[in-house]
């Protein structure tokens, strides 16, 4: 079942067991998340043969769950982009905005989801790769707490900052899944039991919608410098949670300032390492036998790499080499750090904060790709989060006049994903 | 590796780090990269301000029994490679 969107890179179905939560319903998977016998290509040409022979975490627990998967979904490589039109295998158009983009990384999984193509999907967040989409697709995606999802199988890009999370048309079918793949796992070391962390893994329960005296933050630096349009519809949204009892006060988070360069450096920096291991022996393109291996290797990577992911491997090797360690990852570390007391200070405050997902509506196709900076750019609000470790969900808001879905983000304390679940459900 | 404050990125600096990363350019890539590069430096510097943070590591080993338990065998470890020899993968000569 391929899409005129694009949306698959793989459509093979994989049928899962008869009974569960997920029975009769359909999951599309992100393929950057490992499916035993079906083809994980990571949206690049490096891996467009690779045959997992295991399934992730995630994948085992959706089979369990008696959810089939419809095929493996079209995304930036190796997660790399806001838009999903670094992928090998062509860009995603927005199915609810043609001639747009999908948002990114996980293009492909908001758009089969807008369309109706599949029921639900998986897509994976490093710095909003499923807010973003699921913003710029009106429909719901929920990044969770780091170490509530393991991240088993799922290919790695930047590891300590991604999460897999849930994407669907409602908050509750989101919490549904996340109820599903949430839970620690003995092959994540850095899986956390919720419970253990003073929560339970009840999250349908919570989309109840029931937000009277709810205290919600808003940061004003998320609003600075975004979209008017973005703007005006996020406070229509805002105006009508007050009307349900909903407090709001306006909170200062100065460090998110320079939440875009910090995490572009640690997660640069961590994909120069993660993707080492692409040398085209094991899996891959090969670099041929000609020559030592260095030559092969740089042949191989040269042939199997796109732009974007050279970008960013040549910018990690650069951020992390003799001289440049100091001044640029030591301070992206301080940064995370300040980030982090930022965020626990305003949510000792509030119940959750909320903000613009994407400071931005969805691109034309083609805008962004000859200007990397801006593209980066437009992560300003959603990258603080992962920095941070925090939950967060994006749930539709409104359209531009243009006709754009915008979507609105609300983020919770660690393994507070309860509090963004409920408030999100008052929205969708 | 110098401490001059401004990054310089030129197309022979873009082609050293390209060799650290064993990635190899050509030379159109090596010239638009080194544009973009010194764009995207030049907004990392303002890291600069960000003022010395103390930072609690929150770390804690998490250790399992030392059991044998079965792994991959050795046809599905070897399936993805380009090549393979006598069970093994075929890698391009050390030297």
């Amino acid at each position: 079942m391929s899409t005129e969107y694009n949306g698959y890179v793989t459509a093979e179905r994989v049928e899962g067991a008869e009974d569960g939560p997920l029975a009769g319903r359909t999951v599309a998977v992100k393929d950057n998340i490992s499916t035993e016998g079906v083809r994980t290509t990571c949206g690049s040409a490096m891996l467009a043969d690779y045959v997992p022979p295991y399934d992730a975490t995630v994948v085992e627990r959706l089979k369990a769950a008696g959810a089939t998967i419809p095929g493996k979904t079209n995304m930036d490589e190796f997660g790399m982009g806001t838009t999903t039109e670094t992928s090998a295998f062509g860009a995603v158009e927005n199915p609810v905005a043609p001639g747009h983009v999908p948002g990114g990384s996980s293009g492909g999984s908001a758009a089969v989801v807008a369309a109706g193509d599949a029921d639900l999907a998986l897509g994976s967040d490093t710095g909003g790769s499923i807010r973003c989409p699921a913003a710029f697709c009106g429909v719901v995606g929920i990044k969770p707490t780091y170490g509530l999802v393991s991240r088993y199988g799922l290919v790695a890009y930047a590891n300590s900052l991604e999460q897999i999370g849930p994407i669907a048309p409602t908050v509750e079918e989101a919490a549904e899944l996340l109820e599903v793949i949430a839970g620690p796992d003995e092959r994540d070391a850095t899986t956390r039991d919720a419970r253990e962390e003073g929560s339970d893994y009840e999250y349908a329960a919570a989309a109840d919608g029931d937000i009277a005296g709810m205290e919600v933050g808003i940061p004003t630096e998320l609003l600075d410098g975004a979209d008017e349009a973005v703007v005006e519809t996020f406070w229509d949204a805002i105006d009508d949670l007050e009307a349900r009892g909903v407090t709001t006060h306006e909170v200062e988070l100065p460090s998110v300032e320079h939440a875009v360069e910090a995490y572009y450096v640690i997660a640069m920096s961590e994909a120069s390492s993660n993707l080492a291991r692409f040398d085209g022996v094991r899996y891959g393109v090969s670099g041929g036998f000609d020559g030592n291996w260095n030559e092969t290797f740089a042949r191989a990577r040269e042939e199997g790499f796109g732009d974007e992911v050279k970008r960013r491997v040549l910018l990690g090797t650069y951020a992390l080499s003799a001289g440049y360690h100091d001044k640029y990852y030591q301070k992206a570390q301080d940064a995370r750090a300040w980030i982090q007391a930022d965020f626990d200070e305003a949510l000792a405050e509030a119940d959750v904060l909320a903000s613009p997902t994407m400071p931005v509506p969805p691109m034309e196709l083609g805008e962004s790709l000859d200007d990397p900076l801006t593209m980066y750019l437009a992560d300003a609000n959603t990258t603080p989060v992962n920095l941070a470790n925090l939950p967060a969900i994006s749930v539709p808001a409104g359209e531009t006049p243009e006709g754009l879905p915008v979507g609105l983000q609300f983020v919770g304390p660690a393994f507070g994903e309860h509090a963004v679940i409920r408030a999100g459900s008052a929205l969708a | 590796m110098s401490d001059d404050s401004e990054p310089a990125v030129d197309p022979e600096a873009v082609s050293h780090v390209a060799g650290l990363a064993r990635v190899d350019l050509d030379g159109d890539e090596r010239e638009r990269f080194a544009e973009q590069f010194a764009d995207i430096l030049a907004a990392f510097e303002a890291l600069d301000e960000v003022p010395e943070t103390d930072q609690e590591a929150q770390l804690a080993n998490v250790m399992r029994p030392d059991e044998v338990r079965e792994g991959l065998s050795q046809a599905a470890a070897l399936r993805n490679a380009p090549e393979t020899e006598d069970g093994f993968f075929k890698g391009p000569p050390v030297s």
